[in-house]
């Protein structure tokens, strides 16, 4: 008798290769059809080129200047990614404050509040101020605008370690260090990796919107450069550079949180 | 701490939350023999649960308890109970032979090949030699709540204590998993809470129905014979005379 059991890898295996090339091929079709939609308005509309671009202008700007593109993409990846690591560890530790310290929490909730409530834009030219016109501004304008996300995500998570954990963790005697140790981080997880999820779709724009305030680097930068000298086409051309680069960090942070954290609560 | 074989005693036991109208127990009284299973059986709502996490030192701070808990050896029931619940309560995180050593990484202990080795051995018993290095996930509700059991059995605690922990399971894996838990826990103080009457003539060495509002502990006769008992016409007589009991209390 064939025994079953060893065929499921193998049927998964091929399932995964097939749902990978339908993947590609969803995404093909998508560019495809924005393509097309996208030459289709400029020759409906009879928009001029510095208005919109034409694809194929755009596609060549990226080709003739991918030097420029490149450096200006390469300080955006540093304010992004380490606004990141900024903003997450900032926001644990606060969940972490208030998990463990009642009382910080009654000190620390206004001010987690007022963090959201203060438009990071306008705390921007401030920002400039004080941490210069380079890459440390904007790291810190990410931070700080995927701070309160991964905050409360992480301290719902930490608050709701489901009760039957926390009741066989204190039949056992656990102290209060073992118990969140081994039972509320690892369950809070999962919530942190939803926060951890919203946290790299918007740090960009924390990035960016930090560079359009004042820079002299970065693909915000480049934009503004170009926009003013009416080369709209390179414009453009940075333009999808950061659109790419942020479905990359979500795709490969999404990948990777499922490979990590594979279980649910 | 003593691991000696516990009897428990517990008289005039009352629980009531501060601003509750009604205490959930009052006056209550009822004997707890030492390696012997006692079950207790009550409609939901009938605090057998809030009874049962009494024991396991589960009630949260507000409540008001009176009354005499005796324990045979005078000692503190803390750290000496192991606890089953309707759940398995194994963590997604960790595998099946981590889950079972979990009581070790709680309490600080390092997980030693010996323990390792204790633990490899007890789910052989239960029959998941292979399923070590497994996540619980892949397993199926029966596989999991054998795996709780192993933990429990790696506590080796003196006094397990059990919610109804085969009762979202199938009836022949119910069945299957009664016979081993008894099997595996011959030598401790087990007190099982169940809904399922068949269950607890099956399983007991005394059976008690909560019944009356706040309830009182009522002791059945059970049928002669030491537990596993297989269905006969006196076992299916005492199941009667125990719906009989507890449809009362259900009106």
């Amino acid at each position: 008798m064939i025994d079953l059991t060893q065929l499921t890898p193998m049927i998964s295996a091929v399932k995964n290769q097939r749902s990978a090339s339908r993947l590609i091929m969803r995404l093909c079709i998508t560019l495809a059809v924005l393509l097309a939609l996208w030459q289709s308005l400029i020759i409906i509309f009879d928009l001029p080129s510095f208005i919109l671009p034409t694809p194929l202008a755009v596609m060549t700007k990226l080709v003739q200047r991918y030097e420029i593109l490149l450096y200006h993409s390469w300080i955006t990846s540093q304010e992004i990614v380490l606004g990141i690591v900024l903003g997450l560890s900032l926001g644990m530790m606060f969940a972490l404050q208030m998990l463990l310290f009642k009382p910080v929490k009654r000190w620390l909730l206004p001010v987690l509040i007022a963090s959201q409530a203060v438009p990071v834009f306008a705390i921007a030219p401030v920002l400039m101020l004080w941490l210069d016109y380079g890459i440390a501004s904007k790291v810190a304008m990410a931070a700080i605008i995927i701070f309160f996300p991964v905050t409360t995500c992480c301290y719902d998570g930490l608050r709701n370690t489901p009760k039957g954990f926390l009741d066989l963790a204190q039949t056992m005697q656990a102290s209060r260090w073992q118990r969140l140790k081994h039972i509320q981080l690892p369950a809070a997880l999962p919530a942190l990796a939803s926060g951890i999820r919203v946290a790299v779709v918007i740090a960009p724009i924390g990035a960016v919107a930090g560079e359009w305030v004042g820079s002299s680097a970065g693909l915000g930068y480049l934009m503004l450069q170009t926009n003013a000298r009416m080369m709209i086409d390179e414009m453009f051309a940075a333009l999808l550079v950061l659109s790419l680069l942020s479905v990359a960090l979500y795709f490969i942070t999404d990948y990777l949180l499922k490979k990590l954290i594979p279980w649910d609560l | 701490m003593s691991n000696a074989d516990i009897s428990i005693a517990l008289n005039n036991i009352a629980l009531q939350y501060p601003l509750a109208a009604a205490p959930i127990l009052e006056a209550f009284s009822m004997d707890i023999t030492a390696n012997q299973w006692t079950c207790l059986l009550g409609r939901s709502g009938s605090g057998k649960t809030t009874l049962l996490r009494y024991l396991a030192g589960l009630l949260d701070d507000k409540i008001n308890c009176q009354g005499e808990l005796n324990i045979s050896d005078g000692q503190p029931l803390a750290g000496r109970i192991a606890y089953m619940a309707q759940q398995d309560l194994l963590l997604p995180w960790l595998s099946v032979g981590n889950n079972v050593c979990l009581s070790y990484r709680l309490s600080g202990e390092s997980v030693t090949p010996a323990v390792l080795q204790k633990a490899r051995r007890l789910l052989r018993q239960v029959g998941l030699s292979d399923q070590f290095d497994a996540l619980p996930q892949t397993l199926s509700g029966g596989m999991r709540q054998r795996v709780a059991l192993a933990r429990t059995l790696m506590q080796d605690k003196p006094l397990v204590l059990m919610d109804e922990p085969f009762s979202a399971l199938d009836a022949v894996t119910r069945h299957k998993l009664q016979t081993l838990a008894f099997e595996l826990l011959k030598n401790k103080t087990v007190v099982l809470i169940t809904h399922d009457p068949q269950e607890a003539v099956r399983l007991a060495d005394s059976l008690y129905i909560l019944k009356g509002n706040p309830a009182k502990a009522e002791s059945i006769a059970l049928p002669k014979g030491p537990p596993l008992r297989a269905l006969s016409p006196e076992n299916a007589q005492v199941q009667q005379q125990i719906f009989k009991v507890l449809e009362v209390d259900y009106d």
